[in-house]
């Protein structure tokens, strides 16, 4: 039995999960947010957003399970634990994770980046050495390499289309109902659909045509290569995926409980109150945010200078930092939201039912609880997810400012810092770069696609500004 | 008009206090200078002496908000507090922790930051509402849909990405203009273009589809209604209408943008070289230099502060109904 670490950030992460499923269920129970939902799952870009989403999500949860090993071989009865912690998904990485190669070398490469001094038949030859690795399996790369990977493509892509077929007959037995599954097999393809199952179907199975071909060939190859110290890049953003979850979920709900309490509290009570939350966030947004981020950070520094002693591993002291980072993220983030719940709650508390909870004698604390917070809440869904991409791309300005996650920890802000000198050598590595760049731009983008379908369902003042008519959503009108 | 200057001008007052207070409670209350000098120092055991030593340099020997051992008015104004917070005011910024005169460094800077951030903002501001216009002219149709979903692609895409690609694409593969670097005179111009072109793309995704929504807000009114019943030419319902009065939100959005123009301009800046006072702070975060980022926080929410009085005056003559009292 390995010895389980609970790290705070995969802690919040679970509860945070948790939370979303509650929500789920009391969504499900709630017939006007039911609806609202309805219509976020009928956009079909949202739709493709939330399998992808999804994917990164799994990936991240998988990587917030951690562990450290135990030991064979404990010779006097006591259990001995690895030093290192490992999580869900470095073990099941842990081929990638030892594939260690001396430097760069190019994604599906089986040599070298870097030419290397060998003696061949007593001559000095400057040559590309053979990767440890990559493509080790080969015992002739010159001739295999282009039909073993070619080979291994097909197999690994077709296994992705297998499984996507497997998929969508699946999809389609659940979701006959009263019809035949070919009926509904084919009303889905045709797109003839409430939901847009087929823009469900088509990211689902691009994502496992992609997972497949990866899974054929990562077992030998460097698919995005490695990094200068000879790393696997597509298993740095892999592990990169949960930093940027971790900060964008946890920071934008870290906002919550001040903005929350704040804003219906000045919003409610107006008089000295208001003035006095109003002086607060005007101070706090006054200041610049990269400059109060990094003020604060330069207090956990100094924290974790001094209590060094207590992380028992790397691993630890890194996670306590990114924590305090999100909760930074969060103390030093509430004053839009704060300002807009404000306006809102002035508004609602004018109006004739919160008079008349006043009239029955309803407590104030009543009234803010049962009437106001739960008619705001959509103002906090919206900005919550919308908070989330800029949170991620965030991470990596403050990561290159020197504020951002520990420096040994995987993030693509550390990746994209690296790449910076690394384009500028002579032959440019941009396999670094383009991993973090690929993995960011499709988390980010989707979950902007997800966020404003959200916006537009949930805010009555977005729904007015969609243009009418747009194409592709004649059948969106027409419903 | 005067009577709301003045009235707001006292409140920044009170706002950069606040500032100051929470900075100061930050930097040397909840952190005493003790540990500022260790942490200056480095080495891992270091004895009380240095850092007496090093305190008495650098001015950290004071009590932090009270001198119960100074006479009169010395009990207030010999303590920390007061050389390093209250003297700000009067833009008295004293020396960085690596004994340089902070108010010389800035005074250098300020030109090199003002000649990137001032075109910057102008610049994003006016590519972000003329695509706006483009896509608001166009709406509804092909061009509006693809341009929305170009907005969005564009602001997916990190400040740093565009940086590097830009840098690495007109830099060092087309030798165009010069990676990095600045003087100051006519060529600086040459070492400008980048960072400015690269600035305008990375933000025009949010920025046009801000705007754009301001626009189609604006255009969704009764009186766009009768200006078109009249018979008014698409053109001049758009420009003469719905742009002047969307002027007010993007104003005020222009305003909210000054403090962010601070936070581009450190990544900006220490990207490509140019010796500001991004680069300042960015190089005063890794030296963990308090004092030098204390006075940047000051100064960077007084800057704030001042645009928004801007933004607010800029509101009348924007919009002559607005009366400010």
């Amino acid at each position: 039995m390995p010895k389980f670490v609970f790290l705070w950030t995969d802690l919040v992460l679970w509860l945070l999960v948790a939370a979303a499923i509650g929500y789920g269920v009391h969504a499900r129970r709630t017939p006007s947010l039911r609806v609202t939902w309805r219509h976020v799952a009928r956009s079909a870009p949202a739709m493709a957003a939330a399998v992808v989403l999804a994917v990164f999500i799994v990936v991240a949860l998988l990587d917030s399970v951690h562990f450290r090993p135990r030991l064979g071989g404990a010779g006097d009865g006591g259990v001995a634990y690895a030093t290192r912690t490992l999580s869900l998904l470095d073990v099941g990485l842990s081929h990638a994770r030892q594939a260690q190669e001396k430097t760069y070398s190019q994604p599906l490469a089986y040599w070298s980046f870097q030419k290397e001094t060998a003696m061949v038949d007593g001559r000095e030859v400057r040559a590309h050495p053979r990767l440890r690795h990559g493509g080790a399996h080969l015992a002739d790369p010159a001739t295999q390499w282009h039909a073993d990977l070619v080979l291994r493509s097909l197999a690994g892509a077709g296994g992705g289309l297998l499984g996507a077929v497997a998929l969508v007959m699946v999809l389609a037995r659940l979701r006959r109902g009263e019809g035949s599954t070919g009926a509904t097999l084919r009303q889905m393809l045709a797109g003839n659909t409430d939901l847009p199952w087929r823009t469900v179907i088509c990211t689902a199975g691009f994502m496992l045509i992609l997972a497949g071909w990866i899974g054929a060939l990562w077992p030998v190859y460097h698919v995005f290569g490695t990094d200068r110290t000879g790393n696997d890049v597509l298993y740095q953003a892999l592990k990169s995926i949960r930093t940027a979850v971790v900060i964008g979920a946890l920071s934008s709900v870290a906002t919550l409980p001040l903005a929350v309490a704040l804003g219906v509290l000045a919003g409610y009570f107006k008089g000295w109150v208001d003035d006095l939350i109003q002086y607060l966030y005007t101070v706090l947004s006054s200041i610049p945010p990269i400059l109060l981020v990094a003020a604060f950070v330069l207090l956990i520094n100094v924290y974790l200078d001094q209590h060094a002693d207590s992380f028992p591993t790397g691993v630890e002291r890194a996670e306590f930092r990114l924590f305090l980072l999100c909760v930074i993220l969060g103390i030093t983030g509430w004053a839009t939201l704060c300002r807009l719940l404000r306006a809102e709650t002035l508004k609602l508390a004018e109006l004739e039912y919160v008079q008349a909870a006043r009239a029955f004698g309803v407590s104030h604390w009543r009234i803010m609880g049962r009437h106001i917070l739960p008619n705001v809440m959509h103002l906090v869904l919206i900005v919550t997810v919308l908070d989330f991409s800029g949170l991620v791309l965030y991470e990596a300005v403050l990561s290159y400012v020197g504020v951002g996650v520990d420096p040994n920890s995987y993030s693509f802000g550390s990746m994209i810092n690296l790449a910076r000198s690394e384009m500028s050598r002579e032959p440019a590595v941009w396999w670094n770069l383009a991993a973090a760049f690929g993995f960011m731009l499709a988390l980010v983008l989707a979950a902007n696609l997800f966020a404003d379908a959200v916006r537009e369902a949930f805010d009555p003042r977005a729904r007015a500004l969609r243009p009418r008519g747009r194409p592709g959503a004649a059948h969106q009108a027409a419903r | 008009m005067l009577n709301y200057i003045v009235r707001r001008v006292a409140y920044a007052v009170l706002i950069l206090l606040g500032v100051n207070l929470l900075t100061f409670t930050l930097f040397f209350a909840v952190n005493s200078p003790d540990n500022i000098a260790r942490l200056n120092i480095g080495a891992k055991r270091v004895s009380q002496d240095a850092i007496d030593k090093w305190k008495a340099e650098r001015g950290y020997d004071k009590p932090l908000w009270f001198n119960a051992r100074a006479e009169g008015r010395g009990k207030l104004t010999q303590t920390l507090f007061h050389d390093r917070s209250l003297r700000l005011f009067t833009l008295q910024f004293g020396a960085s922790d690596s004994g340089r005169d902070i108010r010389h460094e800035i005074a250098t800077r300020l030109p090199a930051s003002l000649a990137l951030a001032g075109p910057m903002l102008l610049l994003t501001v006016y590519a972000g509402i003329a695509f706006a216009l483009l896509l608001v002219f166009f709406r509804a149709s092909y061009l509006d849909f693809w341009g929305t979903v170009l907005c969005v692609l564009l602001m997916s895409i990190s400040s740093l990405f565009y940086i590097i690609m830009a840098q690495w694409l007109f830099g060092k593969t087309l030798r165009l203009v010069p990676l990095s670097g600045y003087v100051p005179g006519l060529d600086l111009l040459k070492f400008l273009v980048l960072p400015l072109v690269v600035g305008i793309v990375y933000q025009l995704g949010a920025e046009a589809r801000l705007f754009r929504a301001m626009l189609l807000e604006e255009a969704g009114k009764d009186y766009v209604r009768t200006a078109r019943a009249k018979g008014l030419a698409e053109p001049a319902v758009l420009f003469g209408h719905v742009l002047r009065n969307a002027w007010l939100p993007i104003l005020t959005h222009v305003g909210a943008l000054l403090p962010y123009a601070f936070l581009g301009s450190i990544v900006f800046e220490s990207f490509f070289g140019i010796p500001g006072l991004g680069t300042y702070v960015v190089e005063a975060i890794a030296a963990q230099d308090f004092a030098v980022v204390h006075t940047m926080v000051f100064l960077g929410s007084l800057l704030y502060i001042l645009a928004y009085l801007a933004t607010d005056i800029a509101y009348t003559w924007v919009d002559p109904r607005v009366r400010l009292q």
